[in-house]
C-alpha cells in the first residue's frame, strides 16, 4: 500500500526587538551569564510584566506577510511546567486568542506551487538556558534569555512532502529578514521548527496517528528527519505495526529520530489567561499604521523586477531571495543602467566570492557604487571582462576601489591604434611562416598571431581591436 | 498632651506641622510601643528600628525646608506581603524566609516618596491565605481586644498593630476580605480600592485578579489620607487603571442627603451572629436618620460567591506560586538526588498546609479535562456576580452589610476547618470578585467587647461616596470603646 505524508510544523521565530516581551532587558546575544536580567524577568516575587508594544508590531508584520487575520482583541495566557530556566514556573504565551489567524503561504516545489495553510501566530516568551558542568551532576542556570520575544507560526498539517517542509521554512526565513524582525537562523536558534507527521494510505482524507519531531537544527535536518519518520512509520504501518503517538528527538548524528516521550507523559500545562495582562487590543489604524511601514516583500518584488527590469524570472528570483541582495541590485542598477549585466556580475561573479566566504550581501567589501564602477570600466573598454573579473576579486579582498586598483597595476586596456599597429606588423615580421600557412589558406593560425600580439602587450590589449587590425594587416 | 501613640495621623500632622512634635520624637514613641506590647501582639515580623530613625530624621528636615506631604514623618507598617527594597519580605512563609527584595513595591516607591516612616513588616497568614492570621509560618498574632482571639486575617498584622497603637496606619491586601474582616475584628478602618486603583507592583501575587493594596487606619479620615497617598496609575502595572485620583479627603464631610443606601437581603443569613445583625441594623439607622434613604436590594448570586471564589483564588494562586521552587531565591531543601526531588522537597517543606491546600485545589481545577468545569464555569457565575452589583448600583450608591458572620473567633477555634475558616469571608468575597471598593468601618462592640465592622460597598472607583457614608457614620456613633489595654 501507498502511504502519503501529513506534515505540519510549529515554528519559533525571535523576534529582534531591543527589550524583552516583559521588562525593559536587553535582548542582545552574548553577554556574560544573568548579565541582562531584572526582577521581572527572573521572576522574583511581586512583579508584573508589561507588554513590549515593540513586538506586538513585530508578529502584526508577519501575520500581514503571510496573510493571516489579526484579532481585534487577544490574550496572554500561562503555560505552566517546572523547569529551572523557566523562573516563574510558568511561560506568558497565547492559547485561546492567539494574535492571528488563518494565513497562508505559498511554496515551490520543482516548478509546481503549493498553498500551506497557516492557522495561527501568537506571540510568547522565551525561556533561558541550561549550561551543564561537564565533570560534575552540576547545572548552571542563564537567564539573559528568558523573557526575549518569540512569535510561534503553527501550519495548518497542509505538508505533504519533506521537501515542501525545507521550502516552507526557507519562505519564512525569507519573510522575517525581509521584515527585519528577526535574524532566522536555524543554526543560532533564532529560528526553531517542530514537526507534527502522520501518514495515511493515499487517496485517504482522514489523520493517522502522529509523531511530533523536535531537536532539528538546520532546514536539512528538517528534510531528513521528516525523511527518516516517513520510513520508519511506513515500514511499521506495512508490518502491521501502529504508531504511537508521542515526542521523538531527532539524532542528527545517527540520523534516527527516538522516542523522548509518550502521550501518558505529556504536560499538562494548565493553560488560563494571564491575570497579570490586559487583553492586546489592535484597531485598523493601527494595523493600517504597520501595514504601511511594511518593506515590498519577495513576491510583489520579484515581479517588479520582471517588469521594471526586463529581468528573465529566473535572474528575479535569485537577486529577490534576500532584501539585501535585492537592495545591492537596485543601488547597482541606479548607477549602471544596464539590469541584465549587474544581475549577471551580482549573480555569478560576487555571489560566487561572498559564498565561499560564507559572508551575506550586506556585509560585502565591495559596496554597490564599487560594482557599478567597475562595470563602467568594463564597458568603454578601459578593462576587458575577464580582466573585470581579477580586478573586482582583488577589490572584494583589499576593499580598494576598482578604478584606483586598474590605475596601480597598470591593468587599463591598450586601445591605442598607432601602438597596435606597430605591434601587428612586428608579429608578421617575426612569424614569416605562420603568415604564410596563414595566407594559404589555414585560418587556425589566426589564433596564434592574435595570441602573440597579447604577449607582448602582457594581456592588456583590446582584443576586439587587435582582431580587426591583424584581420587588416594579414588580408 | 495625649500619648504620641494614640493620635491619629490627621492629629499627628497638625502637630508635627506646627514643630509641637517632630519625626523624630513620633517615632521614638512607636518604637517604644512595639518594645513594649509588641511581645504581646505579634504583630511584626520585622521591625526596622534603625531605618525607621534614619527616615525620621530625613522626614524633620524635609519639613523644615517646607517639603511636607500628607504623610511625612507618619510611622507606618507594612504587611510583609508587599516588597521593601533591603528589608526581607517573608509573606510569613518559610519559603521566603531571608528574601531580601532588591526592589521596592511601588506603594513603597510612593510612600518614601512622601517621606513616610516605615517601622517594619507585619505578620499575616502565609501567602495572604487564611482568616485568622495563624496561618503564618512563624506565629499568630493576637487580637488587641482579646488577647485569646484572631486579629481576623490575612492583613492580621496590619489590622492589630493599628489597635495596639504600635503603627499610625497600616498597608496590608484584600484578596477575599483580608482588610476588611481584620479591620472588623481589631476595631479599625479598612479599605479594599476599585480593583486597578493600587498598584500591584511589588505585592506578593495570591489571586492576580482579586488582590488589592489597601490602608488600615485609626478612624475614616486617616484611612481617606492613606488611600490617596497610594492611589494612582502605575506603568509597572499592566492592570493599574489610568485615572485621576480625587481628594478623598475632600468629599468627607458631605451630607449624606440624597444618598441611597442599599441593604442586601442575602447578607443576612441564618446563623449569624445576632449581635452582629443588631449592630449592622443600628448602623443602617443610623445612616437613614443622617438623611440617607435605605432601599432593600438583592445581589441574587451571593450564595455562589464562596465556591467561585474558592476555585478562582486558588487557581491563580497555584500559578502565582509555580516560582517557588527553590532554583533562584528563598528556601531550597537539601538532601535532594535529582531535579525533581529538589523541587518535591522544597515545595513540600516550604510551604504550609493551607498553602498546599490552595496549590492543589487550583493545579486540579486548571487540569485538561476539568477546566470548562471550573474555571471556565467559576468565571462566568463571576461575571454573574459582577451584574448583580450593576443592577444593585442602578438603584443605590452605596451597599451596607455585615463585614463577617461572627465577631473575632477564639485562637484554634476552626484552624482544623479549613471550612468554616473560608465560610468567615462570606460576605468580603464577592467584592472582590467584582473589583468594587469597600470598607470596614466599626459599628458596635459585642457584651464581650469585641468590635464588629460594618461594610460599605459602591461602584468602581467610587471610593468618595464610600468614605463619605463611613465618615458620617463614625461621627454620628462615636467611638465604639476606648482603646484597649494591652
Amino acid at each position: 500500500m501507498d502511504y502519503e505524508a501529513v506534515i505540519g510544523l510549529e515554528v519559533h521565530v525571535q523576534l529582534k526587538t531591543r527589550s524583552k516581551i516583559f521588562c525593559s532587558c536587553s535582548t542582545r546575544f552574548g553577554a556574560p551569564p544573568n548579565t541582562h536580567t531584572c526582577p521581572i524577568c527572573i521572576g522574583m516575587p511581586g512583579v508584573l510584566p508589561v507588554l513590549n508594544k515593540k513586538v506586538v508590531e513585530y508578529a502584526m508584520k508577519m501575520a500581514l506577510a503571510t496573510n493571516c487575520e489579526i484579532a481585534s482583541v487577544s490574550q496572554f495566557a500561562r503555560k505552566h511546567y517546572f523547569y529551572p530556566d523557566l523562573p516563574k514556573g510558568y511561560q506568558i504565551s497565547q492559547y485561546e486568542l492567539p494574535l492571528a489567524e488563518n494565513g497562508w503561504i505559498d511554496v515551490e516545489v520543482d516548478g509546481q506551487t503549493r498553498r500551506i495553510g497557516i492557522t495561527r501566530i501568537h506571540m510568547e516568551e522565551d525561556a533561558g538556558k541550561l549550561i551543564h558542568d561537564e565533570h560534575r551532576p552540576l547545572s548552571f542556570v542563564d537567564l539573559n534569555r528568558t523573557g526575549t520575544p518569540l512569535i510561534e507560526i503553527v501550519s495548518e498539517p497542509d505538508i505533504r512532502r519533506p521537501e515542501e517542509a525545507s521550502e516552507y521554512l526557507k519562505k519564512i526565513r525569507q519573510l522575517v529578514r525581509y521584515l527585519g524582525i528577526s535574524d532566522g537562523n536555524m543554526e543560532e536558534g533564532s529560528l526553531r521548527c517542530d514537526a507534527n507527521i502522520s501518514l495515511r494510505p493515499l487517496g485517504r482524507q482522514g489523520y493517522g496517528v502522529k509523531s511530533e519531531l523536535k531537536n532539528m537544527n538546520s532546514f536539512r535536518h528538517v528534510q531528513k528527519a521528516l525523511e527518516y519518520e516517513i520510513r520508519r512509520q511506513t515500514a511499521l504501518l506495512l508490518d502491521g505495526g501502529q504508531v504511537v503517538q508521542e515526542t521523538r528527538l531527532w539524532d542528527a548524528a545517527k540520523g534516527v529520530t527516538h522516542s523522548m516521550r509518550g502521550k501518558e507523559e505529556a504536560h499538562d500545562y494548565r493553560y488560563f489567561p494571564d491575570p497579570d495582562l490586559v487583553p492586546v487590543e489592535i484597531e485598523r489604524v493601527w494595523i493600517e499604521k504597520v501595514r504601511q511601514e511594511m518593506p515590498e516583500l519577495p513576491g510583489a518584488k520579484r515581479e517588479r523586477f520582471v517588469k521594471e527590469y526586463g529581468l528573465p524570472p529566473y535572474d528575479a528570483d535569485v537577486l529577490t531571495s534576500s532584501i539585501h541582495v535585492a537592495d545591492y541590485f537596485e543601488e547597482c542598477v541606479r548607477l549602471f543602467h544596464r539590469p541584465k549585466t549587474v544581475s549577471n556580475w551580482i549573480m555569478v561573479e560576487l555571489l560566487k566570492l561572498l559564498h565561499q566566504d560564507n559572508q551575506e550581501i550586506d556585509t560585502c567589501p565591495v559596496p554597490p557604487s564599487s560594482l557599478a564602477a567597475l562595470l563602467k570600466l568594463v564597458e568603454d573598454g578601459t578593462i576587458s571582462a575577464k580582466m573585470g573579473k581579477k580586478v573586482l576579486e582583488e577589490s572584494y579582498k583589499t576593499g580598494m576601489e576598482p578604478q584606483q586598483i586598474v590605475q596601480e597595476q597598470g591593468l587599463s586596456q591598450l586601445s591605442d591604434e598607432a601602438e597596435l599597429k606597430s605591434m601587428v606588423a612586428r608579429v608578421i615580421e617575426d612569424f614569416p611562416e605562420e603568415v604564410a600557412k596563414y595566407r594559404s589558406g589555414k585560418k587556425k593560425v589566426f589564433g596564434f598571431l592574435v595570441g602573440q600580439v597579447m604577449r607582448m602587450t602582457r594581456g592588456k590589449a583590446n582584443p576586439k581591436k587587435v582582431n580587426e587590425l591583424l584581420q587588416k594587416a594579414l588580408d | 498632651m495625649a500619648n504620641l501613640v494614640d493620635l491619629t495621623i490627621s492629629s499627628l500632622r497638625q502637630l508635627l506641622d506646627q514643630r509641637e512634635v517632630s519625626a523624630v520624637e513620633v517615632t521614638r514613641a512607636y518604637l517604644e510601643r512595639i518594645e513594649k506590647v509588641d511581645s504581646k501582639i505579634k504583630a511584626y515580623l520585622t521591625v526596622t528600628g534603625d531605618q525607621a530613625m534614619e527616615a525620621a530624621r530625613a522626614a524633620d528636615e524635609h519639613m523644615a525646608s517646607g517639603e511636607t506631604a500628607p504623610l511625612t514623618g507618619i510611622p507606618l507598617g507594612i504587611k510583609d506581603v508587599i516588597c521593601t527594597k533591603g528589608v526581607p519580605t517573608t509573606c510569613a512563609s518559610r519559603m521566603l524566609e531571608g528574601f531580601i527584595p532588591p526592589y521596592n513595591a511601588t506603594l513603597m516607591e510612593r510612600l518614601n516618596g512622601q517621606h513616610a516612616v516605615i517601622l517594619g513588616k507585619l505578620n499575616m497568614d502565609e501567602f495572604a491565605m487564611g482568616s485568622s492570621t495563624e496561618n503564618s509560618a512563624f506565629f499568630p498574632t493576637h487580637n488587641p481586644w482579646d488577647l485569646k482571639r484572631i486579629p481576623g486575617g490575612s492583613s492580621g498584622g496590619s489590622a492589630a498593630s493599628v489597635a495596639a497603637r504600635t503603627c499610625a496606619g497600616s498597608f496590608g491586601s484584600d484578596t477575599g476580605g483580608s482588610i476588611r474582616q481584620p479591620a472588623s475584628h481589631c476595631g479599625v478602618v479598612g479599605i479594599k480600592p476599585t480593583y486597578g486603583r493600587v498598584s500591584r507592583f511589588g505585592l506578593i501575587a495570591f489571586a492576580s485578579s482579586l488582590d488589592q493594596i489597601g490602608p488600615i487606619a485609626r478612624d475614616v479620615t486617616d484611612c481617606a489620607i492613606l488611600l490617596e497617598a497610594a492611589s494612582g496609575y502605575d506603568p509597572k502595572d499592566s492592570t493599574s487603571v489610568n485615572k485621576q485620583v480625587p481628594s478623598y479627603i475632600g468629599s468627607l464631610k458631605e451630607g449624606l442627603k440624597g444618598l441611597r443606601i442599599g441593604v442586601p437581603e442575602e447578607y443576612f443569613i441564618p446563623g449569624m451572629d445576632p449581635e452582629v445583625e443588631e449592630a449592622i441594623r443600628n448602623g443602617v439607622s443610623t445612616l437613614k436618620e443622617q438623611g440617607a434613604e435605605i432601599i432593600d436590594i438583592n445581589l441574587p448570586h451571593t450564595e455562589f460567591a464562596v465556591a467561585t471564589y474558592y476555585i478562582i483564588a486558588p487557581a491563580e494562586a497555584s500559578s502565582n506560586l509555580s516560582r517557588y521552587d527553590g532554583v533562584k531565591y528563598g528556601f531550597r531543601a537539601e538532601g535532594y538526588r535529582d531535579l525533581l526531588e529538589m523541587y518535591t522537597r522544597t515545595r513540600s517543606a516550604g510551604f504550609g498546609p493551607e498553602v498546599k491546600r490552595r496549590i492543589m485545589v487550583g493545579t486540579y481545577c486548571l487540569s485538561a479535562g476539568y477546566y470548562d468545569a471550573y474555571y471556565k464555569k467559576a468565571s462566568k457565575v463571576r461575571t454573574l456576580i459582577t451584574r448583580d452589583f450593576q443592577d444593585a448600583f442602578a438603584r443605590c450608591d452605596c451597599i451596607a452589610a455585615p463585614v463577617a458572620p461572627t465577631p473575632a473567633f477564639e485562637l484554634g477555634e476552626k484552624k482544623d476547618d479549613p471550612l468554616q475558616m473560608y465560610l468567615s469571608d462570606i460576605f468580603t468575597i464577592p467584592v472582590n470578585l467584582a473589583g468594587i471598593p469597600s470598607i470596614s468601618v466599626p459599628c458596635g462592640i459585642s457584651k464581650e467587647g469585641l468590635p464588629i465592622g460594618m461594610q460599605l460597598m459602591a461602584g468602581h472607583f467610587q471610593e468618595e461616596t464610600i468614605f463619605k457614608v463611613a465618615y458620617n457614620l463614625e461621627l454620628t456613633l462615636g467611638k465604639i470603646g476606648d482603646w484597649p489595654e494591652i
